[in-house]
Formats: C-alpha cells, sequence, structure tokens
C-alpha cells in the first residue's frame, strides 16, 4: 500500500499485450505487473483529512459556502460574522466526513482479510504457504478443494483425469452449476511433482489485463512448442474449486487486474430525478439569487446617489463616495445575507431522510422471508423516493416471477383426469396445505418431497390399471435424466430441465422408478419389480419437433416407442382409432392450460422387429453420412413417430413465487407497467405471461413480434400499431390512448431489429400502447438495452429486477435494480440497490416504501425550501428601508442557528415519520401511487408554489410587525421599536409561522413530532433567552449584544399580539386554499384520507381475495425447456461411469462434451420442493456432469 | 443444506418504530374543524381588534415639527447650521388635558440609524467599561476609532452622532412662564443601564478618559454629559443609553423626558405652552425633519390604530371566508363514493 494513497505506478503506457515466465521472478519484475493484493479502500491515516476535504468541495453547495466564508474574511463586504457560515459548514463536513471515514474503515477490514488468505505458493522448489497479497505474477500456486482462486490463473494441472477441474462462479456471473476447466496435456503431465513444476519454464504471452469474463486469448510456449490457450484453461479469481482434490496454476493476472476486479468498481452512480431536478433548482437560485442582489446593489447605488450621500455628516465614506463602488461592495455583501436561499443543510438532511427510509425497508418485517431468513436490503440509501416514482418494472421470469420449480400437478390418463379434489358434495375443492396429500408410503423408493393430492391416482395405479401403468412408464423411461443412487434407495435426480426432473418424479411415486442408465438400456422398479429396458434409440427434443421419443425393448421382448410432446405435434401423428380419446384429452388439456398449467400428450407405439431393424440400419448410415445430416435425420425420426396411440396428458405447473398475479395485478392498478425479459422461449414466457396475469384472456390481442428481417419486423410492428389505433394519426404523445388491452409478446431475434435507431421509436411506441410486454430469449446485452431505450425516450423511471447474472446488466442499466436475494447466485444482489426474497416484496417495496419516501421527500423539499425562502426574503423587504445596506433583520445567533437548531428537527421529524394513509391503505388504493409518476408532489411548478408562498409570508412578516411597531412604545413609554427588538419580534414571529406551516404539511402526528415540534420551540425560547441573558453578555460583551432584549420586549401585550396577528394572517390563506381546493378538486390522497377517516378504523375491509382462476381455452406449447443435444450425450456419445477411463482417448471429446453443456445456466440445480439447492453448500456433490466425462463409446 | 433455518437471525424487530406503526394523531382539514374555526378565530379578532382600537384611541398625542423648514417658523432661524449655539421657542397650545404620566419623546426622520455601517459602528467592549479598550478602541468603530492617533471614547458613530438638542418646557399660566419638569431619568432599559452599558470603575470618572479624546461633534467630553448628576454621566447617561439604541427604522421617536413632578403628574391640562428649543442637530442636509412628541401610554404601549384595524379586518375576513367554505362546502363537496 503506498504511502500517499495515489495510484501506485501509474501505468508508463497501456499494456498490449502480456508477457511472462513461469517460475521466473526476476523475468517478470521488469514488467511492473501488479500484485496479488488489492486495494479498494480510498484512504489512509495520513491522506484522509486533505483528500476527504478536496473531495468534498468538489460538491458545489460546500464550495460555495467556502467561497461564502472568503467573502465573510473581507471587512469591507462582510455583512455577517464568521461564525454564521463556518458553524454549518464544519457540521455538514463533519458528519460527512464521518460517514466517508467509517465507509473506508470497513473497506479497509475487508481488503485485509482477502489479503492475508493464504494460498500454497512453489518458492525455492518448495511449496509455501503464503499470504494472498504477496503472490505475484508467474508464480505457480496449488489451490485445494473449496479453496476460491487466489488469482487468474493458468490451469496447469489438477487431481482428476483429464486434467480436468470443477468450478463454481457463482461469485463472478450468478450461476451455480458447475463449470469445466481443463489443462493442456503437456502441462498436465507435470502433475503433482513439485520438482518438475519448478523446473516448468513456460512462457505465457496472452492479453492485457481487461473484464471480459468470458475470453481469453494467448499462447504458452514450453520446450520449443506453442499451444494456443483459451478460456476453457483459464481459472478466474472469483471461483471456487469444486469436487476437484486439487490442481496447479500458473497465475495470469493478479490482484487489480484480475478479471473479477476489472468488472467491479465501475458501477455507475445513481441519482434520482429528485436529485436531478433539485441541481436545476439550485442553479435557478443561484440565479434568482443574484438577481435579488443586482436589485438590491442598484438600490444601493440610488440611495447612495439620493440620501447617502446627504448623510454623510453623521456616516462618512471612507472609501470615497463613489456610489457605484458602494453598489459592487452591496452586491457581495447581500450575496453573504441571502445565502440561505441556497441551503447547504438541505443535502445533509436530505441524506439523512434518505438514510431514515432505508432503514425502514431493512427492517420491514413484512419485507422478510422467513423460509431462507432473509430480511429485505437498502444496499443503497440514496434512492428512495425514487421508489415512489417507477413507471416501469422490467422483471426477469425465471427465479423472479417463477421459482424455477416444477411440479406435477395433474393429468388426464386414457380420457379420465386426475388431480383434482373434490368433497363429497361432488364440489371441487381448492388445494391448500391443509389438502390431505396422498400417502406414497407403499413405495419405498418414493421421493417424500413429491406432493399429490388426488387418491384416485393412486388407486388406479394399485389397480394395475393398464393404460396408467403404461402412462408412468413412459414417463419414467422417455427422458434424458441421470439418476444416482448415493446410499441404496435414497435416488437423487440430476435433470437438465425441471419439467422432465418433475415427470420423472411423479412416476417414481407412482411406482415406475427410474433407477438408473447405461448408454443402451434403462433401469426402472416398476411397482416394486426391477426391470431393465433395451434402450435402442433416442429420438431426441429440439425447437422444431417438439417432441422427444424414445424406442425400447422390455425385458419381455417387446418393442416400443414412446413418445411425449406438444399436443398439436403429437396430435399429428396419431393413429385415427384414437379420436374420441384425443376430444377428451383435449378437454382436460384445455383445463389444465386455463389453471396456466404446462402440458404434454403422451403416447406410445408398438414396433415390430423387423421394421425396426431396417429403420435402425437407416438411421445408422444417416448418422455417419456427412451431408445435411440432421434434416435426413428428422425425415428419419418423422417417419416412425406416426399411427402413435395416445395415452394421455400431462400437467405442469411451473410454479410461481408466492403472490406473483396479486403483485403483478396491484402493479397494474398503479399503473406501472410490466415487461418481462426473459431468456426463455417464447411459448415458456408467454405461459407464464398467462398465469401471472401479466397477458389476460380477456386482452383484445396480443401481438407477436417473430420477424427474421428488419422488413418483417417492422411489419408486424406497423400491423400492431395500426390495430391499436384505428384511426391513424401519428401525432407521437407521451402516452397514447389505446382502444382496448393489448399485449406484446416479442422474440429475441427480433428484438435485435427495433433496437437499432431506425426502428426504435416504432417499437418504442407500440409496446409503451400495450398493457403488457415480454421478450423471450433475450440476452442480457439486450435487457440493458430495452432498459436504456425506455429510460431514453419516455423519460420515466424504471425498475429492473432478476435474481441471476444475466440480470447484473439490466439492473445497472436500470434507475433501480432490484436483486433477488437468498438465492443461489449473488451477482444480482451484489450490484443491485434494492434486494429482497421475494418478487412480491415489490409491491411493497413500490406502493409502500416508495410512495412514503417520494411523498416524505417532497413534503420535506417544499418545506425546506418555503421555510428558508421565507426567512431570506424578509431581508430583501427590510434593504428597502434600511438603506440597502445589507443590514440583516434577525440577530446574527439566530442566522446561525435557524437551520441548523430551531428548525431542524421538526421537519426531520415529518419526514421520517409522516404518512397519508397506513400500509394497508396504501395497498387497497395503488391509485395513491400515480402522483408519483406524474411528479406531482415536487416539480418546478410545485417550487414556484412555494417561492410564492414565501414571497406572501415575508412581506407579512416584514409589514405587519413594521407597521405595528414603527411609532409605539412599550407600556412604560420606553423604547420598543428599536432595531434589536425589531429583530427579535421579526425572528419569533417568523419562528411561529413556519413551524404553524409545518403543523400543517404533518398529517401524521406521532409522539415524537409532537416532541420535536414543541421542544423546538421551546428551544428557540430557552436558547434566545440565554443568549440575550446577563451572563453570557458579561462573558463576551461584543459576540452577544442583544442583552436585555428578550425580556424587555416579550413581555409587552402588543408583541405577543404582533406574533399572533403575523402567524395567523400567515397560516390562514393556506388552510383556506387547502379547504377550498379539497371540496372542488379533490386529489387522489384528499379523497382515500377521507375515506380513512370515514371508515374510522385503521385497517382497510379486508379484499376480496378470489383466487385467481381462468377460464381459457389456450393451452401451452410445450413443457421442454431444455435445449437439444442432451439425448446425444445419453446413448451415443460420451458416457461414463467413474472412475474414468484411460485418458488419451477422452481429449478430443472432453472440450465439446463441456461445451456443449452450460447453455441454459441454471437448470441443473433440479429440486421439487420449494428449496433451491443451496449455492453455500461446502461440499457439492457430485453432479451430472461429470458422468459425462468422455469416452466415445462405438455402440451405435 | 438446512431444512428448515434453525432460528430466525436476521428477521427484524417487531416495534411499532421499525414497523412504522406509531401511533399517531391524522388531522384533516375537514369541514367540521375549518368553517367553525374559522368562525372562532375570525370572532376573537374581532373582539382583540376592538379593543386594542378603543384602548389606541384613548391614548392622547400631541405632536410638533420643528426642523425650521419655511420662514415664518420660530425654529428657521436655527435651521441654518453656523449660529451655534441657537435657541428657538415654540408656542403651542393644547386643547386638551392630556392625561399623565406623560411622556416627551423627540422625533427624527429620514435618518438611518439602521445603515449597517452605522449601526455596528460602536464597541461594545469599550462601553461596558474595558479599559483596554479604552487605549485601542475595537475597529467597528472606524471612522470615529481615533482622532489626530488619540483613542475616542466612546467611539463609533452612533455615539459622535448623538442627538444633542436641549428642551424645556413651560406653561404659560396668566403670562407668566412656569416651567414644567422633565425628568430625565429612568428613560433607558434597565439592562442597558445596569448591565450593557458601565463605566470604568476608575474614580473620579474622569481619570479613566486620561489619555482619549471626546468624539468630535461632542462638545463635551462623556464623563461630564450631566452637570447637574454626576452619576448621570460617563455611558450611562440615560440620554445617551436611549440613543445607543439605535431605532429599526428611519423614521423614529425616542424617549427625552417624562413628566412627572407634581403637578404635572396627573397630566398636562389644556392651555398654552411653550418649548425652549436648544437646536444644535443638524438635519435639513439629509432631508430629515425633527419632531416633539407629547404622549401617554396604555397597557398597549404607545397610539397605534394599525393593530386595532388589522385585527378587525382579519377577523371580519375570517368570518366571511367560513360562511364561503360553508357554501362551497354545502355545494361542491366532493362525491364520497368512488
Amino acid at each position: 500500500m503506498s504511502f500517499f494513497g495515489v495510484e501506485r505506478v501509474r501505468k508508463k503506457e497501456r499494456e498490449l499485450e502480456r508477457k511472462l515466465r513461469a517460475n521466473d521472478r526476476e523475468f517478470n519484475l521488469p514488467f511492473k505487473y501488479a500484485t496479488n493484493g488489492i486495494k479498494t479502500s480510498k484512504y489512509n491515516p495520513f491522506t484522509f483529512l486533505p483528500l476527504n476535504l478536496f473531495e468534498q468541495f468538489q460538491r458545489i453547495a460546500n464550495a460555495y459556502f467556502l467561497f461564502l466564508l472568503v467573502l465573510q474574511v473581507i471587512p469591507q463586504i462582510s455583512s455577517l460574522s464568521w461564525f454564521t457560515t463556518v458553524v454549518p459548514l464544519v457540521l455538514v463536513l463533519t458528519v460527512t466526513a464521518a460517514k466517508d471515514a467509517t465507509d473506508d474503515l470497513n473497506r479497509h477490514r475487508s481488503d485485509n482479510q482477502v489479503n492475508n488468505r493464504k494460498v500454497d505458493v512453489l518458492i525455492d522448489r518448495k511449496l509455501r504457504s503464503e499470504k494472498w497479497m504477496d503472490v505475484q505474477v508467474g508464480d505457480i500456486i496449488k489451490l485445494e478443494n473449496n479453496q476460491f482462486v487466489t488469482a487468474d490463473l493458468l490451469l496447469l494441472s489438477s487431481s482428476e483425469p483429464l486434467n480436468l477441474v470443477y468450478i463454481e462462479t457463482a461469485e463472478l456471473d450468478g450461476e451455480t452449476n458447475l463449470k469445466v476447466r481443463q489443462a493442456l496435456t503437456v502441462t498436465g503431465d507435470l502433475g503433482e511433482d513439485v520438482e518438475k513444476l519448478a523446473d516448468f519454464n513456460g512462457e505465457v504471452r496472452c492479453e492485457p489485463p481487461n473484464n471480459r469474463l468470458d475470453r481469453f486469448t494467448g499462447t504458452l510456449t514450453h520446450a520449443g512448442q506453442k499451444y494456443p490457450l483459451d478460456n476453457e484453461k483459464i481459472l478466474l479469481r472469483g471461483c471456487t474449486l469444486r469436487n476437484t482434490g486439487w490442481c496447479f496454476g500458473l497465475v495470469l493476472f493478479g490482484g487489480p487486474e484480475t478479471k473479477l476486479m476489472q468488472n467491479c468498481g465501475k458501477s455507475t452512480f445513481k441519482r434520482t430525478s429528485i436529485d436531478r431536478l433539485m441541481n436545476v433548482l439550485v442553479l435557478c437560485i443561484f440565479g434568482f439569487l443574484a438577481f435579488m442582489c443586482v436589485i438590491l446593489a442598484i438600490g444601493n447605488c440610488l440611495w447612495e446617489l439620493k440620501a447617502g450621500s446627504q448623510f454623510t455628516v453623521f456616516l462618512p465614506r471612507q472609501d470615497g463616495n463613489s456610489a457605484g463602488f458602494s453598489a459592487f461592495l452591496t452586491f457581495w455583501s447581500y450575496v453573504i445575507i441571502l445565502n440561505t436561499v441556497v441551503p447547504i443543510s438541505l443535502y445533509v438532511s436530505v441524506e439523512i431522510i434518505r438514510l431514515g427510509n432505508s432503514f425502514y425497508i431493512d427492517w420491514d418485517r413484512k419485507m422478510y422471508h422467513p423460509r431462507n431468513d432473509t430480511p429485505a436490503e437498502a444496499r443503497t440509501t440514496t434512492l428512495n423516493e425514487e421508489l415512489g416514482q417507477i413507471k416501469y418494472v422490467f422483471s426477469d421470469k425465471t427465479g423472479t416471477l417463477t421459482q424455477n420449480i416444477m411440479t406435477f400437478n395433474k393429468c388426464s390418463i386414457n380420457g379420465k383426469s386426475y388431480g383434482d379434489v373434490f368433497d363429497y358434495a361432488g364440489q371441487r375443492l381448492d388445494i391448500t396445505e391443509h389438502t390431505d396429500p396422498v400417502d406414497f408410503s407403499f413405495n419405498p423408493l418414493a421421493d417424500p418431497r413429491f406432493v399429490f393430492h388426488d387418491h384416485a391416482l393412486v388407486e388406479a395405479v394399485k389397480l394395475e390399471n393398464p393404460e396408467v401403468h403404461a402412462f408412468f412408464r413412459l414417463l419414467a423411461l422417455c427422458h434424458t435424466v441421470m439418476a444416482e443412487e448415493k446410499k441404496e434407495g435414497e435416488l437423487s435426480y440430476q435433470a437438465q430441465s425441471p419439467d422432465e426432473g418433475a415427470l420423472v418424479t411423479a412416476a417414481r411415486n407412482f411406482g415406475f422408478v427410474f433407477r438408473s442408465r447405461t448408454p443402451d438400456s434403462v433401469s426402472i422398479v416398476e411397482m416394486g419389480e426391477q426391470r431393465r429396458y433395451e434402450l435402442l434409440a433416442i429420438l431426441d427434443f429440439n425447437n422444431v419437433r417438439k417432441r422427444m421419443s424414445v424406442i425400447v425393448r422390455s425385458p419381455e421382448g417387446k418393442l416400443r416407442l414412446y413418445c411425449k410432446g406438444a399436443d398439436t405435434i403429437v396430435y399429428e401423428r396419431l393413429h385415427q382409432s384414437c379420436g374420441k380419446l384425443m376430444d377428451v384429452t383435449t378437454e382436460h388439456m384445455n383445463e389444465f392450460a386455463g389453471e396456466g398449467l404446462r402440458t404434454l400428450a403422451l403416447a406410445y407405439r408398438d414396433l415390430d422387429q423387423e421394421y425396426f431393424s431396417q429403420w435402425k440400419q437407416r438411421h445408422h448410415e444417416v448418422s455417419t453420412s456427412l451431408d445435411d445430416r440432421d434434416g435426413r435425420l428428422d425425415e428419419l425420426y418423422e417417419e416412425i413417430e406416426t399411427d402413435l396411440q395416445l395415452l394421455g396428458a400431462t400437467a405442469i405447473e411451473d410454479k410461481l413465487q408466492d403472490g406473483v398475479p396479486q403483485t403483478i395485478e396491484q402493479l397494474a392498478k398503479a399503473d406501472i407497467k410490466v415487461w418481462v425479459l426473459t431468456g426463455d422461449k417464447q411459448e415458456t414466457a408467454e405461459n407464464i405471461g398467462y398465469s401471472c396475469n401479466l397477458l389476460r384472456e380477456e386482452m383484445n390481442e396480443v401481438f407477436v413480434l417473430s420477424g427474421n428481417s428488419p422488413e418483417d419486423v417492422r411489419r408486424e410492428l406497423r400491423n400492431a400499431l395500426s390495430s391499436m389505433k384505428p384511426a391513424g394519426d401519428s401525432t407521437v404523445l407521451p402516452d397514447e390512448a389505446v382502444n382496448g388491452e393489448y399485449g406484446l409478446v416479442v422474440n429475441g431475434h427480433s428484438l435485435g431489429y427495433p433496437l437499432e435507431r431506425s426502428m426504435e421509436l416504432d417499437f418504442l411506441r407500440t409496446a409503451c400502447m400495450c398493457k403488457a410486454v415480454i421478450c423471450c430469449r433475450v440476452t442480457p446485452l439486450q435487457k440493458a438495452q430495452v432498459v436504456e431505450l425506455v429510460e431514453e425516450y419516455k423519460q420515466a423511471v424504471t425498475l429492473a429486477i432478476g435474481d441471476g447474472a444475466n440480470d447484473v446488466s439490466m439492473i445497472k442499466a436500470a434507475h433501480i435494480g432490484v436483486g433477488i436475494s437468498g438465492q443461489e447466485g449473488m451477482q444480482a444482489v451484489l450490484s443491485s440497490d434494492y434486494s429482497f426474497a421475494q418478487f412480491r416484496f415489490l409491491q411493497r417495496l413500490l406502493l409502500v416504501h416508495g410512495r412514503w419516501s417520494y411523498l416524505r421527500m417532497c413534503k420535506f423539499l417544499r418545506y425546506f425550501f418555503y421555510k428558508n425562502f421565507t426567512f431570506t426574503f424578509v431581508h430583501f423587504w427590510y434593504a428597502f428601508f434600511c438603506g440597502f445596506s445589507a443590514q440583516t433583520v434577525y440577530d446574527e445567533w439566530f442566522i446561525t442557528l435557524y437551520n441548523l437548531v430551531y428548525t431542524a428537527l421538526p421537519v426531520l421529524g415529518m419526514s421520517l415519520f409522516d404518512q397519508d394513509v397506513n400500509d394497508k391503505w396504501s395497498f387497497q388504493h395503488p391509485e395513491l401511487y400515480l402522483p408519483g409518476q406524474l411528479n406531482l408532489y415536487f416539480s418546478k411548478k410545485a417550487f414556484f408554489k412555494c417561492a410564492l408562498h414565501s414571497c406572501y409570508s415575508s412581506l407579512v412578516l416584514f409589514f405587519i410587525p413594521y407597521a405595528a411597531m414603527h411609532d409605539t412604545v412599550r407600556a412604560d413609554g420606553k423604547d420598543v421599536a428599536d432595531y434589536q427588538s425589531f429583530a427579535l419580534l421579526t425572528q419569533t414571529c417568523l419562528l411561529f409561522t413556519v413551524t404553524i406551516q409545518l403543523g400543517l404539511e404533518m398529517s401524521y402526528w406521532t409522539a415524537v413530532n409532537t416532541l420535536f415540534v414543541v421542544g423546538s420551540l421551546v428551544m428557540y425560547f430557552a436558547v434566545t433567552f440565554t443568549m440575550y441573558s446577563n451572563g453570557m453578555f458579561l462573558a463576551l460583551p461584543s459576540a452577544f449584544p442583544f442583552v436585555g432584549t428578550a425580556r424587555n420586549s416579550l413581555n409587552q401585550p402588543n408583541i405577543w399580539l404582533t406574533i399572533l396577528l403575523t402567524s395567523i394572517l400567515c397560516v390562514l390563506p393556506v388552510v383556506t386554499c387547502r379547504f377550498l381546493f379539497i371540496q372542488l378538486c379533490p386529489t387522489i390522497n384528499d379523497k382515500v384520507m377521507l375515506k380513512v377517516r370515514q371508515a374510522k378504523t385503521k385497517d382497510p375491509p379486508l379484499p376480496r381475495r378470489a383466487r385467481i382462476r381462468r377460464t381459457s381455452s389456450r393451452r401451452s406449447g410445450y413443457a421442454f425447456s431444455h435445449a437439444q443435444g442432451y439425448g446425444d450425450l445419453v446413448t451415443s456419445g460420451r458416457f461414463l461411469r467413474r472412475p474414468a477411463p484411460s485418458r488419451s482417448s477422452g481429449l478430443a471429446h472432453a472440450g465439446r462434451s463441456t461445451t456443449s453443456f452450460s447453455p441454459m445456466g441454471r437448470s441443473a440445480g433440479y429440486s421439487p420442493t420449494g428449496r433451491p439447492q443451496n449455492a453455500k453448500v461446502q461440499d457439492v456433490e457430485v453432479t451430472s456432469l461429470q458422468m459425462y466425462r468422455s469416452v466415445r463409446d462405438p455402440a451405435l | 443444506m438446512a431444512k428448515q433455518a434453525p432460528d430466525f437471525a436476521n428477521r427484524p424487530d417487531n416495534t411499532a418504530f421499525t414497523q412504522q406503526r406509531l401511533p399517531a394523531w391524522q388531522p384533516m382539514l375537514s369541514a367540521g374543524i375549518v368553517i367553525p374555526g374559522f368562525v372562532l378565530i375570525g370572532l376573537a379578532f374581532i373582539g382583540i381588534g376592538v379593543a386594542l382600537l378603543v384602548t389606541s384611541q384613548s391614548i392622547q398625542v400631541f405632536e410638533m415639527d420643528y426642523t425650521g423648514v419655511g420662514n415664518n417658523h420660530p425654529c428657521f432661524h436655527c435651521s441654518d447650521p453656523k449660529p451655534k449655539p441657537c435657541v428657538c421657542k415654540l408656542n403651542f397650545t393644547i386643547d386638551f388635558f392630556l392625561k399623565g404620566p406623560v411622556f416627551f419623546y423627540y422625533g427624527l426622520s429620514n435618518y438611518f440609524q439602521n445603515y449597517r455601517k452605522y449601526s455596528v459602528s460602536k464597541d461594545d467592549d469599550q462601553l461596558s467599561g474595558n479599559l483596554k479598550n479604552f487605549e485601542s478602541p475595537s475597529d467597528t468603530c472606524s471612522p470615529y476609532q481615533r482622532d489626530n492617533n488619540k483613542p475616542i471614547v466612546p467611539c463609533g458613530s452612533i455615539a459622535n452622532s448623538m442627538f444633542n438638542d436641549t428642551f424645556k418646557l413651560y406653561q404659560n399660566v396668566n403670562a407668566t412662564m412656569k416651567p414644567v419638569n422633565f425628568d430625565g431619568k429612568g428613560i433607558a432599559w434597565w439592562t442597558d443601564y445596569n448591565i450593557k452599558y458601565r463605566n470604568p470603575d476608575t474614580t473620579p470618572l474622569r481619570n479613566a478618559f486620561n489619555n482619549t479624546v471626546k468624539p468630535i461633534f461632542w462638545p463635551v467630553p462623556a464623563y461630564e454629559l450631566d452637570p447637574k448628576d454626576p452619576a448621570n454621566n460617563g455611558f450611562i447617561n440615560q440620554n445617551f443609553l436611549v440613543w445607543m439604541r439605535t431605532a429599526a427604522l428611519p423614521d423614529f421617536r425616542k424617549l427625552y423626558a417624562r413628566i412627572n413632578d407634581p403637578p404635572y403628574a396627573e397630566g398636562l391640562p389644556a392651555g398654552s405652552y411653550m418649548l425652549e428649543i436648544q437646536y444644535n442637530y443638524p438635519v435639513l442636509a439629509f432631508g430629515g425633519t425633527k419632531k416633539v412628541v407629547f404622549s401617554n401610554v396604555s397597557w398597549m404601549g404607545g397610539k397605534n390604530d394599525f393593530l386595532g384595524i388589522a385585527y378587525l379586518v382579519i377577523g371580519t375576513l375570517c368570518v366571511l371566508m367560513s360562511i364561503v367554505m360553508l357554501i362551497v362546502y354545502a355545494k361542491f363537496k366532493f362525491p364520497e363514493e368512488d
């Protein structure tokens, strides 16, 4: 750590290529590569003060006050004592510095913790335990299982066969499925031999440090040979080693140059729209201040010419008699006096309020999720009020709206529907937690987590209904799931898609237990009896086929093809004898789809041996042919998948997170538009759109954009537009009126075109006219682009919510980013501004916390500007009666303490406690959210109103005391119209006025508020009497010249009558206006508040929470959500049972198997219950991945 | 993988404060409060207004300008600053019995005692008797800080420009001038006299003023301000104290004396009087005027109709507004359903 905290060695020039040699520190030293220590802290004890002050004075308000301070030191200008500026400035600087110091201390602490982790480093031919920060580029280090990767490494060798290592990249990209990295053979042969490793002197040339996690290029030169290096051989800092005994790696990038560190720290500083508005307003205020000062300077010039020059008998001018110069000085003097229009304490108060409101979010028990003990967290404390202004919500689907858990809910077998529960009267019952689940104890292999409620199905199984048996046999056979049996009877499935997992688990529980598979067989336990089916072919799933089939030979020798797939597709291939059954099943599927379930049709076909052998022969030919293999395979599959016999249909529930439909409904009522951006397929996304109430059956139309060329997409957009707005007026309005409700579904490949310049406006226009927008198959980058598009053209506040690494870009792009916490992967949470465990908490975050924060912030700002403007304007009026001499109206102590002591706490109290209606009513009336979106509570207009109101108040505050006092005396004939008494009178009037005004603003008087308000007034009098007391004067005569003023004037009845008159006169018009407005054009808040008042209860009537049940004719296309290519692996490809066979043969394919594996990222962790597989498990079980390790089996 | 979180370690506390459920009073501007409120305030204000106005009307004020503008004004010959000292005699008649105790004020107009540089031009430390500041007066006193390098005591513009006209009042009783005694004591605030302004402890007082000079405009040094009463000298001279309490506004009046010696303690009877003015103070140069005021006071201080009238007007407006609001409420009150 460098002494002065400045960047250590500023890179002399940009590194173009990195060159390093293993085990050779001398060679690597001249390049000055960063060592592995990281430093995220900003200060050290010596640099803290200067650096921090320097940073703070970059803020315009602080710099302005420094400037004022300079002005005040000039005696000709100084119109106020220095302490009026110094006291608030020092206070502000101290508070901010204290906050920065604690932040930095935490950073130091975490830096230290990371830097002092230990790792084994190969030094002087021996492994030595070193601190992380001492590791250098070119070192060889040894990692062990479950250790964090120390730096960006080139993998040299590992304990596993084929030099593979398994890593978890959760910290990098949030994905918890394991990934494979493989070392080069040449380095892999070094093994664990320290001597050999120490002799290794390979040279690496590679790209300079950058932040691309998915790319790496470089070469390794060893023993005269060059080997290419790519991302598959690199271990990045931040990953965790899993399921691997040990591995050795060569350090390529250290500390700040690692890809992890290059990726962080760039987070843009988000500001709220109120912030931006305030910046504009502050500039306006500066302008206005200058304007006032110019007027007063001109006034001074005229006064000097007219009156002042004659008054020199009593007040000779030292600096000559130049009126112009005097005016110039006056200008600056008034800049000092009127500085309170730019309130420095405003910024501090705003921060405090935001902090307070953030704590409320952290503290909210209604946003706490007990299942994984996760409370909500406000990770950014500066954005609260923006939560009350959200117009667009961009949501991820998987993991956010849905739990990524599939459950087998219903099925239709041979024309009979199972899954519903009926009471004795034959009425269908809602399935709740209390409904009696089916007892699966007859089956020792059943998955205890599987829950089913319809006892009829178990009965049917037990009665050995052949169709039911065939149905479950199909489910147990036709899939690509891998089974693992660690202990006898403890099965766990690794499914690539959760749908499949759910189906196989269902079959397992109903007595058809898929137990294990080999490349050419599937073993299942049928009703307790072990059977082995010969697996002859897998006709795998793909997007076009939308079905998968297996051909198996039963132990009895019967050949059968089992097929499951999208209903429409399967129906086309059925034998005509199933006509009747088709009708009934269709009806059932419609019913299932209406409940938002995903359906699959199941069918089989008996094959005869001869036909199959011939087919198999052709299949073999085709699969070894070179031209158009895929097309010809498809044809072949098509051929055999005909004349199927329908068995039935399954219905799988893609489990939504709790309360998602209700939340979306609430958000819709609050006029928040929800866009779903998902990487999922169109069908899945659409289906979820329906089940979570985003798309509705009643919508006039749901447009689909799926064109493959710009022209197509443009045409589709036009069509959509014209059907939404038949009247073809083309005026682009911020929000266009639409004749009906529409939805829009956009496909990923089409989305690319609208995001280009030429079409983005058309797209946005169309999309914003729709009630709901779903974009599927979008890349993370596109997610961010969509968000940015809306931000740019709609000038609306956006919120993005997601849980995975693929949501990070959109979370960062949106005004507010929300991460779903308590799940696998932290990446989304780490880059988010707010995090909580469940999507449904979003409504509380927005409709309660956001709305209150916005309301409070706006009330605060309005009031704050009012009180400061009023305070300042009085000076302006007084200028006309004191020869524009920059005489203050108030005592200097009052000026110093007004913002800090007398009025600070009441307004803080208001902005921390105020609420118009409580949370329950806020939910009851989501329309209360609308004013925030329209910026109604605080805008330039509202600000202008404040200024006018202040103007009125200040006129009253100056001229009433003026008129009442100018020629009067005390009741004993003595003076009371003197300057000091007048100052006391005006400031007391002012304080009463602003306090009463605060009382009017405040709609929620807690005991604390009352204490603050009353306390501040009491404090005022206490401080005033103290400051004006004899003791203070005797101690410091020139600092407290107001001695006795309070005693002599505040005992006069006419003083108090003036105070009363002034305060009432300031407040009455406000009350009148408000009352009349409430009566004549009540706002939504007024209406709801009146309703609450009339209801006379704290809580609203319980809403009729009817379960949302749609009657829908729509049904899902198909339920598979996995990518193709998996079945291939299972049968013909590289399949392996541990332990791994010889190394050499696997090499050529291992690379492919790993690349082809991770397309869907998070589908690996399948769990049929509500608990996602935990990311933090220390010893990760062997995953399916490892079962795919290598080896070509030339079976087919 | 724990099946059930063993305890809810992170669960937020369930308190009214953290859950934002603090009990609170939620007032609303409803018709039931606003309209009666306005009526009450209106009536109260009208009441106060009437009381104030009646009181104010009962206060008697008699004032005369003596700047000396116009040839036939008795003080005209004094308005020219050159011949000094100049005495002018003002004859006047009071038509009514001016009920006692009567206060005698002098008033100045267009006089900017509140001009910032003027009003800061004094040294509070010096005036509280700090001898250090006798030797080196504070910079705030500039330009009346030093004269010929000798410190001015009391320094500063305010002290320098102290009002120095003097008045004597006679009642014309059957062509004989019967003096009306002015009591110049007790005209300053108690705190000013006892706390804020103090002479140094030196005795005799004049020794404290060694090596200092008197303010330039002053005919006598501070310790000789009142030749008759040695206690009324230095910084605690009552007229000095009154002057030093600078006025808030450019037109002001200051208490000169009280009339509380018999037989005038009961008041000034109707009749003709003669005011003998030692005319020293120049005001014409800056367009100012001088006046004298005889006035009595009430519980609400001096005569001021404004407060009473303002209360009456606002009270009436309140009542009127309440009627308007009642009409609006009855006619337009917003629909309660929806």
